[in-house]
């Protein structure tokens, strides 16, 4: 048995108790969540679906003109699986609008304000219908620093920060989610023909068996390659977790005042609920 | 009425709302009241469960008085009944203790405040609160016939052995621990939290050496992203479960207590009678001399 083997049961009930309590805890009517066709959003979308009811969930496909159609069918059949809403909203003219006036072939900038617009349109639905914004982030994409700053990694709720990408993977299998969307290997959609494991450079199975002895087990890093884990892998995954701890924290506040924000002010965020 | 040596206990499994001392207190208030007229002679409430767990720095914020009204309003609700309430209780010179109080109609009967503060992990206890200073028990008249000797250690006091051990000492009949613990540790193909497992391991372990009952009462629901698991449970005095582990939803867990168990279990398993307190203490000031 893996290391990152976990009770599909026990941690899907959670889950669902988690999204349930927070959403009638702040008196929203439900969530709306970016659903891209891929494995991420798909299970947070039906742990959702499972824990509201489908009326109280809005699944929204967000796809640019190079996004994959692929993608958006996958997206469609598993919100008609849920018997869920699915809005799609076409991102590609504000996009190039923006991008016709400061043209870049820069893959990463473009793929971030991509992302960056999502949210955006998300956070205004979200508005309009009193929903929570449901992250989709797993911890391996979270400690790694791969997500989009104020883009994917800004939501009211997150089900899958605790869970590594393999185990969103033995979710996913438990829940049943289309066969589909098991078998096809992560990407960011960004552009064509673009997989997550060739940008990071080692594949998900590895980064979590890594991050899981060195984030939950606390091991060195030598302890890490003397069982076996090869050193450069081993360097660049911690590289990138020390890297993008700045995505993880609030902004930085300078300190003048007797009592600072995030500092030592200090309230919890479910305050009065 | 209830037979002689019956106690009937209410273990309320509740989800305060953080912070909001005036919506817990009128719902513990309520329970508690609803509780006493059903009959129940013991009603024990979850740790903190008059404000919430983790406040961070509401805690002055959310504080009462030992004399204050909210404590005054519960022994109104109590009628015939005893409750364990939570509080963060502020002493007079301001200093802010994790407390769990004993309230009767006639008042404030009894207050443990908790001694072993969690520092670490997800905890921060010691940054906001004072370390209570003294483990003790109280001898209350529960039901008909003989006084209960109870003691009451706070969630994390449970963890220290030496606090059920010196209640031991005193002869406790009934150990009371009102819980805010966080859920965490889900691993392999357990079917409950690793922090479930450890609560009913210390539980049952506690009962059975110290032939006490334990009555274990955990909050549910969720602050901040943490998932209170409830699984309240009652062992007798022989480590046998009697109830739970309850499951984690907001309800009311009652069951009666035997008072002949404690008899029984002290006959089968002398543990009491042959505890050497008199070595314990001799090798502890050994060892301090030797320090």
């Amino acid at each position: 048995m893996s290391d990152l083997e976990i009770n599909p049961n026990l941690a899907c009930h959670i889950l669902r108790l988690f999204i349930r309590e927070e959403v009638l805890k702040v008196g929203a009517t439900g969530v709306v969540l970016g659903v891209s066709g891929g494995i991420d959003s798909a299970l947070a979308f039906t742990l959702a679906v499972q824990a509201l009811g489908a009326e109280a969930v809005v699944g929204v496909a967000l796809p640019y003109r190079q996004s994959s159609p692929e993608s958006l069918e996958d997206a469609q059949h598993l919100a008609r699986s849920l018997e869920a809403e699915l809005e799609v909203v076409d991102i590609t003219p504000q996009i190039d609008a923006y991008f016709l006036a400061r043209p870049t072939d820069d893959q990463n900038r473009r793929g971030n304000k991509m992302a960056r617009e999502r949210m955006s349109v998300l956070y205004d639905i979200s508005q309009s219908r009193s929903l929570l914004v449901l992250g989709t982030s797993n911890k391996s994409e979270l400690l790694l620093g791969y997500g989009t700053l104020h883009g994917d990694m800004a939501h009211a709720l997150n089900p899958l920060g605790d869970l590594y990408k393999t185990q969103v993977y033995q979710l996913a299998h438990h829940l049943r989610l289309p066969d589909r969307l098991l078998s096809k290997r992560p990407s960011a959609d960004l552009f064509e023909g673009q997989l997550d494991e060739d940008d990071l450079g080692f594949t998900y199975a590895q980064a979590d068996q890594i991050l899981y002895q060195m984030v939950d087990r606390r091991l060195p890093p030598e302890e890490l390659t003397r069982l076996g884990f090869p050193e450069p892998v081993v360097s660049a995954v911690l590289e990138r977790v020390r890297r993008n701890q700045f995505k993880r924290r609030p902004p930085l506040i300078a300190k003048l005042s007797a009592r600072t924000i995030e500092i030592d002010f200090r309230y919890p965020r479910d305050w009065g609920c | 009425m209830a037979k002689e040596g019956l106690v009937r206990v209410s273990l309320v499994q509740q989800s305060p709302r953080l912070g909001s001392v005036e919506h817990n207190l009128a719902r513990t208030a309520e329970l508690l009241a609803e509780e006493a007229a059903l009959g129940q002679h013991l009603v024990v409430f979850p740790e903190l469960n008059l404000c919430g767990y983790f406040l961070k720095d509401l805690v002055p914020e959310t504080a009462i008085r030992i004399d204050g009204p909210e404590l005054a309003e519960l022994a109104r609700a109590a009628g015939s009944a005893t409750a364990v309430v939570g509080a963060v209780l502020e002493s007079r010179d301001h200093l802010f203790f994790n407390a769990a109080v004993v309230v009767g109609s006639e008042g404030v009967l009894h207050v443990h405040r908790k001694v072993y503060l969690p520092t670490y992990g997800m905890f921060d206890e010691q940054r906001y609160l004072a370390p209570g200073s003294a483990i003790s028990t109280v001898d209350l008249s529960l039901g008909e016939g003989e006084r209960w000797r109870v003691g009451v250690l706070v969630c994390e006091d449970l963890w220290h052995p030496s606090a059920a051990y010196l209640m031991s000492r005193r002869a406790v009949d009934l150990i009371i621990c009102p819980s805010a613990s966080p859920g965490r540790g889900i691993q392999g193909r357990e079917s409950q939290l690793g922090t479930a497992s450890v609560w009913g391991a210390m539980s049952t372990t506690y009962a059975a050496l110290f032939t006490a009952f334990v009555a274990y009462c955990n909050r549910v629901g969720f602050e901040d992203g943490h998932y209170f698991w409830g699984g309240s449970q009652v062992h007798g005095p022989d480590g046998t479960l009697l109830s739970g582990p309850a499951d984690d939803q907001p309800g009311v867990h009652r069951l009666e207590l035997d008072r002949g168990l404690l008899r029984w279990a002290r006959i089968a398993y002398p543990l009491l009678r042959d505890e050497r307190p008199d070595l314990l203490l001799r090798q502890l000031l050994e060892e301090q001399a030797d320090v």
